[in-house]
């Protein structure tokens, strides 16, 4: 057993944030017509920050004690007022951190040789944006959590507005102001739930509201507020507008953290706030997040299905996956939560390495139209070979991650509601028919543009990147307990509380 | 200090009379002196105030003078805060008018006189008070707002404001005037008894006159009409002034007004601030949008952040005073640190930056200044963890302790439209190309631009542990709680 190391948790944190710092340092040290040397020490000292983290919460998950359901790691020290600098991690919240530190080395590494402009203050962006997203998910105080949550918006603005496609502005600005609406309401809600309370830390919160909970109607208003900031961030049908925007005009690892990380912040809020908090208001609405989630897997497949662009497609299938975790999280049981956690964690792997997919082909021909590609099998068989294998898990192919995340909350659903697990599986195979409709345009059939042949099979960094994402969705796919161990006895704790409180 | 031991009020109001008679004293010196002297003349004023700030830190609290002049920690923390916020503007001042050759001695001195106004005005414990302290403060920030009077734009501030000012001191006088013959009393406790026992409409309109004149001095929608053109012709340095310290003194004021002698009607006067407020969170959200003038910006920015200042007044709590406090202290780094960067950035054939489009590319440029100007933009919009975030962290909790959840609302979803203009100024430092040449920033305004940025954030994370407790502090025992 590796010693313990004090203080991990804000290690992880801030470790990314140190780098940028020592970049931005480095930076303002060096000449100005250094710029490709500035470049260069930007990218290594990103990639090792990143790296570093990882090793970090590798050690985090190893000394992890999973049949504890409290929490682990915990730093606790008073700021001022109600609020306090409160970190820690459970069964829950860990696998995300650790998903983040995994995915962002990845992010760098796919973006060494795409970016060319302005590199410092992109990897800057990046490893704030890092920290940003681990503090989400490590903070114990409810203010904490909203200044990661919400601060994660700027460099995320930054990454699209500068280094996005040709409608970046719109996109950037799109993105930033939906989701600023979102999460302003449930800042009103939680300065409520604060000064009624008289405390800001978030075990103790869910504690004081277990005992007692609020009226039924103040509930349902908090649930309301807090659902806004999540079903946008999720996206959730009707709120997912942003999102194939945001997607299409962001870089590929900005997409990659979108879908991998970013979307995984509505479906933790609702598991850490709406469920725990607000169990009657969430057993009242229960009802309309399912429609909404159903709503959301078949139409959204659908309209998949339609898409030109090939990252719209994948953007568009991410909400439709979405829907499923919301239906799994407000089923309420442990399969539902458990299945959600493991779509989330599954989902950003494979979401991932399929935008980093697309990445492959648009760093080559810098088009994402789907017409324009077409046999590229024959020329690219490596890569033919990783887009299938994250294509299948996509559809949720046994063996794969995909497969255990969808069944484990449709058989969730199925304890809630008959109907929705029958209507939800359907968009199953609509994920199946856009997906393999999307291999068979871009990858099979004849080479018609000669354009395509101007370019090599993908090279050793791009299978670098792609194997620790095809280990992870195979190894997953196989052997799911390596994600419910964590996640079993925390989901415990948190389902039998939510039972207990709705008198189920 | 014999003349303390034979004055014995003076020592309450140690740091008003330091600030007058330094005035005094500093005009006959310039007036020997002459424009020359100019740069000797601000770092005596400068010192005057510093010693003022000591002064208010360690003089006695209490009321002095019958009743007329009250200090309490309220009054402290925000003459302290005044002050502090009056030498940097001398100092930015002496260096725009220097650059102009235009160096005047009156500047600091004009200066001086309106914090002193501002200082009898946050403490203020009846209407005559009240009103000298109003009408020296305003009378200065005339003279200040016509400063460059070769400049047809800045005399064109300085009459509107004097204009309209000076109509809304009409108004503000008529209701004292009501007031007093209604309540039979100056002062502010004679007035809360009156109100209390035998209150009646000609106090309720004595009232609301009072407010109309104060929600002026604030610039609060429907009374901001002065505010864009002031903002937009007034030289730089005095509108950073106008933006700040005055503000806080009228709204130190009319919350000493409301919660000293009209605590009892509460349900009187919650409802006209709360209008006013909803007001001025629409006209500064939406009036800004269009905006093409970085200054014209943020007269929009401050008539909605205004609004958010009379909620927590109008929650009427001492909460609501702390986070009144707060507030102010926060938002004051901002906008001087925001008018500093402006100040900072001129084109290479000398003219100013003052179009927001102007801003372009900023970030390849000139790097530190574009990031202390995104961290002060999003502080000002409300982007945790910059320090504009504890400001509305503080207002709307008080908001919501108070009941007020859905105004609260309303002012949270007005910050997402002002996020929109901030975000059109970011948007143009970071993803545009540069349209003008900058030339090299002067270095008090650059220095005080990254130094508000840094407080703004992370400094806001250390400020925040004992600000809010001194705060919590200040405000024990405030007005008839």
């Amino acid at each position: 057993m590796l010693p313990a190391i004090p203080n991990l948790l804000s290690i992880i944190t801030f470790a990314p944030l140190f780098g940028a710092a020592v970049i931005m340092i480095l930076r303002a040290l060096s000449r100005r017509d250094d710029e490709a040397v500035i470049a260069r020490n930007a990218k290594w000292i990103s990639l090792w920050t990143t790296l570093v983290t990882l090793a970090l919460s590798v050690v985090m998950l190893l000394q992890f004690k999973g049949s504890d359901a409290g929490y682990q790691f915990v730093e606790r020290y008073t700021w001022f007022g109600p609020i306090s600098y409160h970190m820690g991690v459970d069964g829950i919240s860990i696998l995300f951190v650790a998903l983040t530190a995994f995915l962002m080395p990845l992010c760098i590494a796919a973006s060494w040789t795409s970016i060319s402009q302005r590199v410092t203050e992109y990897m800057v962006a990046f490893l704030l944006l890092e920290t940003l997203v681990i503090g989400v998910f490590t903070s114990l105080d409810i203010f904490l959590f909203y200044i990661f949550f919400e601060g994660g918006l700027v460099p995320m603005f930054l990454i699209i507005g500068i280094w996005g496609g040709k409608d970046r502005v719109y996109a950037a600005y799109k993105f930033f102001l939906y989701t600023l609406l979102g999460s302003v309401l449930m800042l009103a809600a939680m300065l409520y739930m604060v000064n009624k309370l008289g405390t800001a830390d978030i075990p103790e919160m869910t504690r004081l509201l277990t005992e007692a909970p609020f009226p039924v109607d103040v509930q349902g208003f908090l649930w309301f507020a807090f659902f806004a900031s999540f079903a946008v961030k999720m996206p959730m049908w009707p709120v997912h507008t942003w999102l194939p925007d945001a997607h299409v005009q962001a870089p590929t690892a900005g997409s990659v953290m979108l879908a991998g990380i970013l979307l995984k912040l509505g479906g933790y809020g609702f598991i850490r706030f709406n469920l725990p908090m607000f169990a009657q208001a969430s057993e009242m609405f229960a009802p309309l997040v399912m429609a909404l989630s159903v709503i959301a897997v078949v139409y959204t497949s659908l309209v998949a299905f339609r898409q030109t662009d090939i990252k719209k497609l994948i953007a568009y299938s991410s909400v439709a996956h979405m829907g499923f975790v919301t239906m799994g999280i407000f089923a309420g049981n442990q399969l539902g939560v458990e299945g959600a956690i493991f779509q989330m964690i599954s989902h950003g792997l494979i979401s991932g390495a399929l935008f980093l997919c697309v990445g492959v082909v648009y760093d080559r021909w810098h088009t994402r139209e789907i017409a324009f590609y077409g046999g590229l099998t024959k020329l690219m068989p490596h890569f033919a070979f990783i887009f299938l294998l994250f294509t299948m898990a996509n559809v949720g192919l046994p063996g794969t991650s995909g497969f255990i995340g969808e069944i484990t909350t449709m058989t969730g659903a199925y304890d809630w509601g008959t109907w929705v697990a029958l209507v939800s599986a359907s968009g199953v195979i609509f994920s199946a028919v856009y997906a393999l409709n999307l291999y068979k345009r871009v990858m099979f059939g004849v080479v018609t543009n000669d354009e395509l042949k101007k370019y090599p099979d993908v090279d050793a960094r791009e299978i670098a990147i792609f194997t620790p994402l095809i280990i992870g969705t195979l190894v997953l796919g196989i052997y799911p307990a390596f994600v419910f161990d964590f996640t079993t006895a925390s989901v415990d704790g948190l389902v039998k509380a939510y039972q207990a409180a709705i008198g189920g | 200090m014999d003349f303390v031991m034979d004055f014995p009020a003076l020592r309450e109001a140690l740091p008003e009379t330091i600030l007058g008679l330094s005035a005094v004293l500093i005009l006959v010196f310039g007036a020997f002196r002459g424009d020359k002297g100019m740069t000797s003349i601000s770092a005596l004023c400068g010192a005057a105030l510093i010693g003022a700030a000591f002064a208010a830190a360690w003089s006695p609290l209490g009321t002095v003078f019958s009743g007329a002049f009250v200090s309490d920690g309220v009054s402290v923390f925000a003459k302290v805060a005044m002050y502090v916020a009056a030498c940097f503007i001398i100092v930015l001042g002496q260096g725009y008018f220097d650059r102009l050759n235009n160096r005047r001695f009156e500047f600091p001195i004009l200066i001086l006189l309106a914090t002193l106004g501002m200082s009898i005005m946050v403490s203020a414990g009846d209407l005559i008070s009240l009103y000298v302290g109003l009408e020296l403060q305003s009378l200065a920030l005339y003279v200040l707002a016509a400063f460059r009077r070769d400049d047809a734009k800045s005399s064109e501030a300085g009459l509107k404001y004097f204009v309209l000012g000076a109509l809304a001191s009409g108004l503000l006088l008529y209701g004292a005037s009501l007031v007093y013959g209604f309540a039979g009393s100056m002062n502010f406790n004679d007035i809360a008894a009156a109100s209390t026992t035998n209150m009646n409409v000609g106090l309720i309109f004595g009232l609301v006159f009072v407010i109309s004149g104060l929600a002026f001095k604030v610039s609060a929608a429907p009374f901001h009409m002065w505010t864009p053109d002031v903002y937009e012709g007034a030289p730089t340095p005095v509108v950073a002034f106008f933006a700040g310290a005055p503000k806080f003194a009228a709204m130190v004021l009319l919350a000493r007004v409301l919660e000293t002698a009209f605590l009892a009607e509460i349900d009187q006067w919650r409802q006209v601030l709360l209008v006013i407020a909803v007001l001025s969170f629409a006209v500064g959200g939406l009036g800004g949008l269009m905006q093409k003038d970085f200054k014209r910006l943020l007269a929009y920015s401050s008539i909605a952040n205004m609004g958010y200042a009379l909620l927590a007044i109008a929650a009427g709590t001492t909460q609501g005073i702390q986070a009144l406090l707060m507030f102010f202290v926060l938002y004051m780094v901002d906008t001087l640190g925001l008018f500093s960067a402006q100040m900072s950035l001129s084109r290479k054939d000398g003219e100013p930056v003052t179009r927001i489009d102007q801003f372009a590319g900023l970030a390849k440029v000139n790097m530190p200044i574009a990031i202390a100007i995104t961290v002060m933009a999003l502080s000002v919009l409300g982007m945790p963890p910059m320090g504009g975030f504890w400001s509305k962290y503080f207002v709307f909790g008080a908001a919501l302790n108070a009941d007020l959840a859905w105004f609260a609302v309303a002012g949270l979803v007005a910050s997402v439209i002002a996020a929109f203009y901030y975000l059109r100024l970011i948007k143009l430092m970071w993803f545009d190309a540069p349209v003008v040449e900058f030339a090299k920033a002067p270095p008090e305004t650059r220095w005080i631009a990254l130094a508000s940025g840094a407080f703004s954030f992370p400094g806001a994370i250390v400020f925040l542990i004992f600000g809010s407790v001194l705060a919590a502090a200040a405000v024990v025992g405030f007005g008839a709680h």
